[in-house]
């Protein structure tokens, strides 16, 4: 078959017939796993918000991060998730579905001053109450995000990052176990203001024995998303005060 | 008849040494600098490439015949951005806990220059069956780059390789550490990987002459 391949015309339906092809595969993928797609997302934001928690796999082993399973992680989330909170408007209510709010969608509300909802889901493990929030912000290349387990004296109980593209063997290493468990004490107050905690470099304490310095020690090659971890922090912080304060008050 | 002639063995073997994508050919240099610092990323980075290279080097072998010249780029890049999603969403869907390992990797595979330049270079104008050889022997020869390179620079700059430590505990200071030998930060950053690769294509080219350019 001779067919011209330099005339304009084959140029531009070829174009044409290649982007209704390419789009239909892609647009007929997405819908059929979307589903399947969505189901696993939730069960991940779930294993998350248990894992700042401390309810994990993690063991006596240091080394790496073990969430729930997938297959139980439903049942373990509603154990252990005692209440799911909706801030808005400075009016509290409860939501059973409230850890399933975008944060990222909230956060561009407040920007364009509209209407918003802050999530607070509060767990309970043997006894001991966790307040776990929320968290957002930009790493080097893209979006970084995670949630922070305190308690009521506003110490941290356990903290867990996610990237969507920071390099990997560098800034990637922000959800590392070794970078999460140094948050594990730290307090998000410094004095009695809510000033979250720094991911410092040259704080000359890379063993994180001082937990009173709201001060962890940075990952090597890595400065800017380190900064983007401090500036989430710090953020999320300043966005829950008045929610934390009525906490540190009971 | 063999699976494989003499010529279509050396479409695998030729990038692995004499005409390695990374050194002699100077692409995939990018991805090369960004995800060395660790071995494991490397190993993952050079697996992704390979299936990649090696079913997009087949589609567009396939439709050599019919792509107008003038947007042959376009069409290339689309080939590859699908090729990628389509992989992501089904491991999205199927196999979740890779997909997070591999997501930051989509990027990096799109922008990879050795896909785009092997397209270019060699599957618009071979058959499929070639081109399939000359994709998985490209990445087989961008992936030995990138493993040696990211050997040295993770058991350098951190001390361990696939995250096992194997110089002692560099903070508590124990094994090789008690000698006052100390990690290298320096290769952890991009710069230490050109440097390694500097190093492999002086040790290659003194190696064989024939590979030196005249000026």
């Amino acid at each position: 078959m001779a067919v011209n391949t330099d005339k304009n015309v084959y140029t531009v339906v070829f174009a044409g017939v290649m982007v209704v092809v390419v789009g239909s595969i892609l647009a007929f993928l997405a819908s059929v796993l979307r589903p399947l797609i969505q189901e696993n997302e939730r069960f991940e934001k779930q294993q998350n918000i248990l894992y700042a928690m401390g309810v994990n796999e993690n063991g006596d082993d240091s080394g790496s991060v073990n969430f729930i399973p997938t297959d139980v992680v439903e049942g373990e989330f509603s154990t252990y998730i005692k209440e799911q909170l909706v801030i808005q408007g400075g009016e509290i209510t409860q939501n059973d579905e409230a850890y399933l709010i975008d944060l990222k969608k909230q956060l561009a509300n407040i920007k364009k001053g509209k209407e918003y909802k802050l999530p607070v889901f509060i767990g309970d493990k043997d006894g001991k109450k966790f307040y776990i929030i929320p968290m957002y912000g930009k790493g080097l290349w893209d979006a970084i995000w995670g949630f922070i387990a305190l308690d009521d004296t506003m110490t941290v109980q356990g903290v867990y990052f996610d990237h969507k593209g920071e390099t990997p063997g560098l800034g990637a290493n922000i959800k590392m176990r070794y970078f999460m468990d140094d948050f594990k004490g730290e307090s998000i107050l410094k004095g009695s203001s809510y000033s979250g905690i720094a991911v410092a470099k040259g704080n000359n304490d890379p063993l994180n024995n001082t937990k009173d310095d709201n001060e962890v020690d940075a990952l090597a090659g890595a400065t800017i998303t380190g900064n983007g971890v401090s500036a989430m922090i710090s953020e999320t912080v300043k966005l829950y005060k008045p929610y934390l304060e009525t906490i540190r008050a009971k | 008849m063999a699976l494989l002639s003499k010529k279509d063995t050396n479409l695998i073997l030729d990038p692995l040494a004499d005409n390695n994508p990374i050194t002699i050919q100077v692409l995939g240099i990018c991805s090369a600098l960004a995800i060395t610092a660790e071995l494991n990323a490397s190993l993952v980075m050079a697996i992704s490439v390979m299936f990649v290279l090696g079913a997009g080097n087949v589609v567009i072998s396939l439709m050599r015949n019919i792509i107008p010249s003038k947007i042959r780029i376009i069409v290339q890049l689309i080939v590859v951005a699908t090729l990628v999603i389509i992989v992501d969403q089904v491991l999205k869907a199927f196999a979740y806990e890779l997909s997070k390992t591999l997501a930051v990797f989509v990027g990096l595979i799109i922008t990879n220059c050795i896909i785009m330049g092997r397209f270019e270079a060699f599957a618009l104008a071979n058959g499929p069956w070639r081109s399939f050889l000359d994709g998985i022997g490209n990445s087989l020869g961008y992936g030995i780059i990138l493993i040696i390179v990211g050997f040295f620079r993770e058991l350098l700059g951190s001390g361990t390789l696939f995250g096992i430590p194997v110089f002692g505990d560099p903070i508590a200071k124990t094994g090789l550490y008690s000698t006052g030998y100390e990690n290298n930060g320096f290769m952890i950053i991009p710069p230490a990987a050109l440097i390694v690769v500097g190093i492999i294509i002086w040790v290659q080219r003194s190696r064989n002459p024939a590979l030196v350019e005249e000026n």
